[in-house]
């Protein structure tokens, strides 16, 4: 029974993991554009639940899930356009600090505009409940979720792996001179692939707002833990990432299921262990700066 | 000989002589006092309450005169952790020359602030934390506590679960807060379930920055309790009560803790069972009323139960300087200590009990209305009965004399 019972936390704890990856995926994905760590990557997931519950209240839960990433999208490429690309190749400390004190600045804006009070949201109710597979339970929502984030997932990787954007976004990574030899405005590219990370980053606040609390420092939160999965998968790296957010899931829910006191403290001994024998990360390419 | 102009001129310069000090003496003249209350983290949202509630008291009684013809300074900071608390705490007897101290939410860091005040020997109104080892093991002569203890919570949200046939015999499974006030929760509840008949069957420590409750719902469901209690804290148990919710396990939940503002993030249909609460918006007296509809006017919204216990904190400090005429720390607790009964804008008036300096006071259950019947996102809450009833003493919730271990 209790083998059963340990299946039963690992799987629940790699639906955790797909939602951990909507997040630190985006985030891995603007920092392969630039090289900047976007701190404030948290800050867009917080707007992104905060924006959904405003569009909830007048055209429904759907529309909010669909509507709350376009519009931080767009917010995304104006951050790319006046902040971000300031940064793009500059000492890494400069664009830790800006983008931290961007976090800073949209967290106290969130809290002056919505209050520090804890703002209700709800699922649709024919989403609550949950699913039994055999012996095991899952919750249908987290399902619905885990569904999002694989096609989600699916999708970027056709688009950055089989489409002439993808393309030329990989080349504009690895040698911004040859693309632009070769006669292509590279900008164009890189703020839409860090309006797409930022979009990510506000569909996974509009999921989590029904069973997670939104409030002004559920950025903050967050950041840490995509952070940690970054670093794990290895920074930039897309299978490393999508690796090291399952395994964070699972690490996570096993180590609830024996010693509960020990859950949110496990991520950060996976991540001590995986820099201690491979500082790189799981999966991440070798990076100069940082060996 | 003295001509018109010298005596100008010497009249000019005493003047100026008189008028500077003058000045000076108004600033100082404020009454200055230092509060703490957390504004981030876990209990942020109840500390925006605080200081909302504790600036509608301020403003009042400025308005009125203040007390003793001098003007209140309060000022509010963020106590951030336990640490920090008392460096600020500190700060504010040294640098800022405040009076004496009032506010927190988080037991944690009552408790270190509770040594700053009995180190600098000041008198610190401890609000809303609610652990009952500040008001035990941990007590000191130069603090009193306002809100209901832990204690109190667990015989109030008992003796309905009882009444409901929730307890005796049955199996329940506990979600416990890691930190100073989870614990204390934790151990009177284990205490008042074993005594009435039930068993604790698990009982699981949660980091207050746990976000996600997945793992701990699948334990509870292989666990399957006749019911799940929780003794967490601040926001803690709006994320248990969506994700439960979520999950939609058949268990019925019950908890010894819930703030208003938690209950209200939480939606509703997420939220049900019976929880114990120290004062709610719809607490049916004249002083309660006028203090809602101040509030509602301001805010927009309701008030919470922080918000009201920094108001009336602030109104029994200000009764209490202008009786004494003092803000003489060894002055207020002797007039403490005397137990003069406050009105708490509730039925029955409360008073701090001279031997462990806490309020004895009504407290209330409540639980969730149907479907269908709330008004607005404010009034799902059903308010439930005063405990203890009307003809009982106060005391009767609270620790008794020969249980505590509070020695001054």
């Amino acid at each position: 029974m209790e083998v059963l019972f340990l299946l039963e936390q690992v799987v629940n704890g790699l639906v955790l993991g797909g939602y951990y990856l909507l997040i630190a995926l985006g985030l891995s994905l603007i920092f392969s554009v630039g090289g900047v760590v976007n701190l404030a990557h948290g800050a867009f997931y917080a707007i992104g639940a905060y924006v959904s519950l405003e569009i909830a209240r007048r055209l429904g839960f759907g529309a909010a899930v669909a509507l709350s990433p376009v519009a931080v999208a767009l917010l995304g490429v104006l951050f790319e356009r006046f902040i971000l690309r300031r940064f793009y190749g500059a000492d890494p400390i400069l664009g830790l600090l800006v983008t931290f004190g961007l976090a800073l600045v949209i967290e106290q804006a969130i809290r002056m505009i919505w209050g520090a009070a804890p703002l209700p949201a709800s699922m649709p109710q024919e989403l609550k409940g949950s699913v039994m597979a055999g012996d095991f339970m899952f919750s249908r929502y987290r399902l619905l979720l885990l569904a999002i984030v694989a096609a989600v997932l699916a999708c970027l990787w056709l688009l950055l792996n089989k489409t002439a954007f993808g393309r030329v976004v990989r080349a504009g990574i690895q040698r911004p001179d040859m693309v632009a030899a070769l006669g292509i405005r590279l900008e164009p590219y890189l703020a839409a692939v860090v309006a797409l990370g930022v979009g990510m980053a506000a569909l996974a606040g509009a999921l989590f707002a029904p069973i997670a609390l939104v409030h002004p420092a559920m950025g903050a939160e967050i950041i840490t833990v995509a952070f940690v999965v970054v670093v794990i998968g290895g920074l930039g790296s897309f299978w490393g990432v999508v690796l090291a957010a399952l395994l964070v899931g699972v690490v996570r829910g096993v180590t609830i299921h024996f010693a509960p006191a020990a859950g949110e403290a496990s991520m950060y001994v996976l991540m001590f262990l995986v820099l201690m024998f491979r500082p790189r990360g799981l999966l991440g390419e070798r990076v100069e700066k940082f060996e | 000989m003295t001509t018109r102009r010298t005596v100008l001129k010497a009249s000019a310069a005493a003047a100026t002589a008189l008028a500077f000090p003058a000045i000076v003496r108004a600033q100082s003249d404020k009454i200055r006092i230092g509060h703490l209350t957390p504004l981030t983290g876990f209990l942020g949202a109840l500390g925006e309450y605080a200081v909302k509630g504790i600036r509608i008291a301020i403003e009042e009684i400025n308005a009125a005169g203040g007390v003793m013809g001098r003007q209140l300074d309060v000022m509010s900071e963020d106590s951030v952790n336990p640490a920090t608390a008392a460096t600020k705490a500190q700060r504010m007897l040294d640098q800022d020359k405040v009076e004496y101290l009032m506010g927190e939410i988080n037991s944690a860091s009552a408790k270190t602030i509770m040594q700053v005040a009995a180190r600098n020997r000041r008198l610190f109104l401890q609000i809303g934390a609610r652990s009952d080892v500040l008001r035990g093991a941990d007590c000191n002569r130069y603090t009193f506590h306002v809100d209901i203890p832990v204690t109190v919570m667990v015989n109030a949200e008992g003796q309905a679960l009882l009444r409901d046939g929730m307890i005796k015999g049955k199996r329940i499974f506990a979600l416990t807060s890691d930190y100073l006030f989870g614990h204390d929760l934790a151990k009177a509840a284990k205490a008042f379930v074993t005594a009435n008949g039930g068993t604790v069957i698990g009982d699981e420590l949660t980091p207050t920055d746990t976000t996600d409750f997945s793992p701990l719902l699948l334990k509870i469901r292989q666990a399957k309790p006749d019911m799940v209690a929780t003794n967490l804290g601040g926001n803690q148990v709006t994320n248990f009560v969506k994700q439960y919710a979520e999950f939609g396990l058949p268990y019925p939940v019950a908890g010894f803790n819930l703030n208003t503002a938690d209950a209200w993030a939480a939606g509703e249909g997420n939220l049900g069972g019976i929880w114990p609460t120290v004062w709610h918006h719809e607490v049916d007296t004249p002083g309660s009323k006028a203090f809602v509809a101040k509030f509602r006017k301001l805010h927009g919204q309701p008030p919470e139960n922080h918000a009201w216990i920094e108001y009336v904190s602030m109104h029994i400090m200000a009764r209490a300087m202008s009786e004494t005429k003092s803000t003489d720390t060894e002055k207020l607790i002797a007039y403490f200590e005397k137990q003069p009964e406050f009105d708490l804008l509730k039925p029955r008036k409360g008073y701090f009990r001279s031997w462990d300096h806490q309020m004895m006071q009504e407290a209330y259950t409540f639980s969730v209305k149907p479907k269908g019947q709330a008004k607005d996102k404010w009034d799902f809450l059903k308010f439930g009965p005063a405990v203890p009833a009307a003809n009982q003493p106060l005391e009767i919730l609270a620790v008794k004399k020969e249980q505590n271990t509070c020695k001054f």
